[in-house]
């Protein structure tokens, strides 16, 4: 569980032989007396679709644009395929970004927009419109090579800026919240979209966003960024299974934290842990005593229904319990009129593994 | 997964009995009702109502003094004046113009303005776009305000001040020719060169303005994007920055051009015996006393922007201002 890239010291996760796409290395970004980057250490493993998962501010967007070479570090070093980019300008690295607001240029149509990594790189022009096609057939729109970028919708817009992206064939890919404009279904539609193109190009990709549940979706590892720095590396399994700080359980997930000895039950190997809301029973007629016919290493606890709130798939049911703090159940299946359930008697109970117990004292 | 239930800071007690229990229903009364107003909404019902009361003033303005006098200018062109009364006669008469189009000294006179203004222009182009890129996009935003207002403040000082203060840089053992001395230069005294000097100096601002706003519409991420997909800086300006500042700039060159045609002030107090088409129309108007040979020769300036506008909205350069 533990990953190297959260001990500057370790050794490569890999295989030694394989040199991790993307190293950093106590990376800080000081933006006037703020550190915007605090001291992030990690590896991006070669053809991993990796997400920067975080709230707004947590640095998670300074270290992509450090990884472009948009911002230069403060301190710390960044390496792509083993050789220090540190210091270099963004046009020396093999690094491409999808823009969060595609950054299209709005005087050139969408071949010209796609041919413009090749035509800087000096490619002739037969050539590099020849590919630009090839790349804008790929993303499904080959039909509109002599439109601009105002004549398309958001959808298309990104898949123009992820082609142009693309066909300079670059080692890592960058992409800062690409999907953030688009709309529930068309986002949906993209992150499929993105998985398959990551897989059967086998580039690198590093994802940028604050929506947990894209990262979880779509990653082969998160990274969840916290204040500069970052909080817990991981699968998406591992993240949403066994956060290992209050932060984390939080923000992936919703999450019941609970102190260690609540309501008599046994303390563990930490001072709190974590139950995720569809991991509580809840009961509706019973009392603390039947509680009886669960597993026996189960837990029970008595409450009150403060509220329901129906979310369409199931129900979050709000239940202060006697012992202090409210947690939230998830109820699958259907409920009773949410309304009357206020102030309704139950019991949540939760089976011994589903605790997971938090590392901090958070 | 019920992922999406996420709620930031979630555990602990929700504070007196969680979002079903609102507050008590606000009461009528507390808030001031928004009172009405016939006359408002009148207008908001009738656009036409609206329009005619926002366009009658500066319509009848555009149509009485702007129209209406350079369509006097017009007639008055097709004037001509007595020799020996110095009176003006209505008759019809094509003889002004054809004089300000054909005579060869109007005809070089012609040319001259238009080279100044070229040379006018360009000069405030170069050096407006270094400058104006320097305060949209390198500048902290302290020294932006700083530098704009460095660049807007000549304008509040008199043409006629900063024409003359020309006139003592430029003048013999002025600043320039002791700021020239060690490098062998001489100050080009009162000359064509000193015109379009002191023009390209007066008319910067109107330069800058327009493309430092153009600048500022330049999104910083495609500067990024082109750098990002490997363009070195020269090329990111030669391929992103200048085809999307080409309005901007012709916005600029528009100014400094058309200003300079116009112009017969600097080419009096620093021009010496340079003569522009503007110093031709103020003699006329003035010691010749001949009001409809300076309106045939005020057409000349005229006919040039228009053509210019023409030319300029052929590329299209005007579509995206």
């Amino acid at each position: 569980m533990s990953e190297t890239a959260q001990s500057p010291t370790a050794a490569p996760i890999t295989a030694p032989a394989e040199v991790p796409a993307i190293r950093l290395r106590k990376l800080v970004k000081t933006f006037g007396d703020v550190n915007a980057v605090d001291g992030v250490d990690l590896d991006i493993r070669q053809g991993e679709f990796f997400s920067m998962l975080g709230p707004s501010g947590s640095g998670k967007t300074t270290v992509l644009r450090m990884i472009a070479g948009f911002e230069l570090p403060s301190s710390g070093t960044i390496e792509l395929d083993g050789a220090d980019v540190s210091t270099k300008a963004p046009f020396e690295r093999d690094v491409n970004t999808v823009f969060q607001d595609y950054a299209l240029f709005p005087h050139m149509s969408l071949i010209d927009n796609v041919a413009y990594g090749l035509r800087v790189r000096g490619m002739g022009k037969n050539e590099r419109r020849e590919r630009a096609a090839q790349a804008l057939e790929r993303v499904q729109l080959g039909k509109f090579v002599a439109r601009r970028p105002a004549q398309l919708s958001g959808g298309q817009r990104q898949r123009v800026a992820l082609a142009r992206a693309l066909v300079v064939e670059p080692k890592v890919l960058l992409l800062d919240e690409p999907l953030g404009a688009l709309d529930l279904k068309l986002r949906q539609q993209m992150q499929i979209e993105l998985k398959e193109l990551q897989r059967s190009l086998g580039i690198t990709f590093i994802f940028v966003t604050h929506d947990q549940e894209e990262a979880l979706t779509m990653s082969d590892r998160i990274g969840v960024f916290s204040n500069g720095r970052i909080a817990q590396t991981g699968s998406a399994h591992e993240i949403y299974r066994s956060p290992q700080t209050a932060f984390v359980a939080n923000f992936v997930g919703t999450s019941n934290i609970l102190t260690a000895g609540i309501g008599g039950t046994a303390s563990g190997p930490g001072a709190s842990f974590v139950v995720r809301p569809e991991r509580l029973h809840l009961n509706w007629e019973a009392t603390a005593h039947d509680a009886g016919h669960l597993t026996p290493g189960a837990r029970v606890l008595a409450g009150r229904v403060t509220s329901a709130v129906y979310v369409g798939h199931a129900t979050q049911v709000h239940v202060e319990l006697d012992a202090g703090p409210t947690v939230i159940a998830l109820v699958h299946g259907d409920v009773p009129d949410t309304d009357a359930l206020k102030g309704h008697r139950v019991t949540v109970a939760w089976a011994e593994h589903d605790a997971v117990w938090l590392p901090d004292a958070a | 997964m019920s992922i999406q239930l996420s709620q930031p800071g979630a555990p602990g007690p929700l504070p007196g009995g969680g979002p079903a229990q609102s507050g008590a229903p606000a009461r009528h009364g507390d808030v001031p009702r928004a009172r009405t107003s016939a006359l408002s909404g009148f207008l908001y019902r009738s656009p036409r109502a609206r329009l005619a009361g926002l366009l009658t003033a500066p319509a009848g303005w555009l149509v009485l003094v702007y129209i209406a006098a350079l369509a006097a200018l017009l007639i008055t062109a097709l004037w001509s004046v007595d020799s020996f009364t110095g009176k003006v006669s209505q008759a019809w008469t094509l003889d002004n113009i054809k004089q300000a189009v054909l005579d060869p000294v109007y005809q070089g006179i012609a040319l001259r303005t238009v080279w100044i203004a070229v040379l006018v222009t360009v000069i405030d182009a170069v050096v407006a776009i270094p400058l104006a890129f320097f305060i949209a996009k390198v500048a902290t935003a302290r020294w932006q305000r700083l530098l704009l207002a460095a660049v807007l403040m000549p304008l509040w000082a008199s043409y006629l001040v900063k024409a003359y203060a020309w006139r003592n840089v430029l003048a013999e053992g002025g600043l320039l020719e002791w700021l020239g001395a060690p490098l062998g230069l001489n100050s080009p005294g009162y000359s064509e060169t000193a015109v379009v000097l002191t023009l390209a100096y007066i008319w910067l601002p109107y330069m800058i303005l327009p493309i430092h706003a153009g600048f500022e519409k330049v999104p910083d991420n495609l500067l990024e994007a082109s750098g990002d997909l490997g363009a070195k800086p020269w090329a990111t300006l030669r391929l992103v920055v200048m085809p999307l500042l080409v309005p901007s700039v012709i916005a600029g060159t528009i100014f400094t051009f058309s200003l300079t045609l116009g112009d017969y002030i600097t080419a009096q107090i620093v021009g010496g015996k340079t003569q522009m088409l503007g110093t031709v129309v103020y003699s006329n108007v003035g010691a010749a006393n001949n009001l409809p040979f300076a309106s045939a020769i005020s057409l000349i300036p005229i006919v040039i922007i228009m053509i210019y506008l023409l030319v300029v909205r052929r590329t299209g350069a005007l579509d995206e201002l």
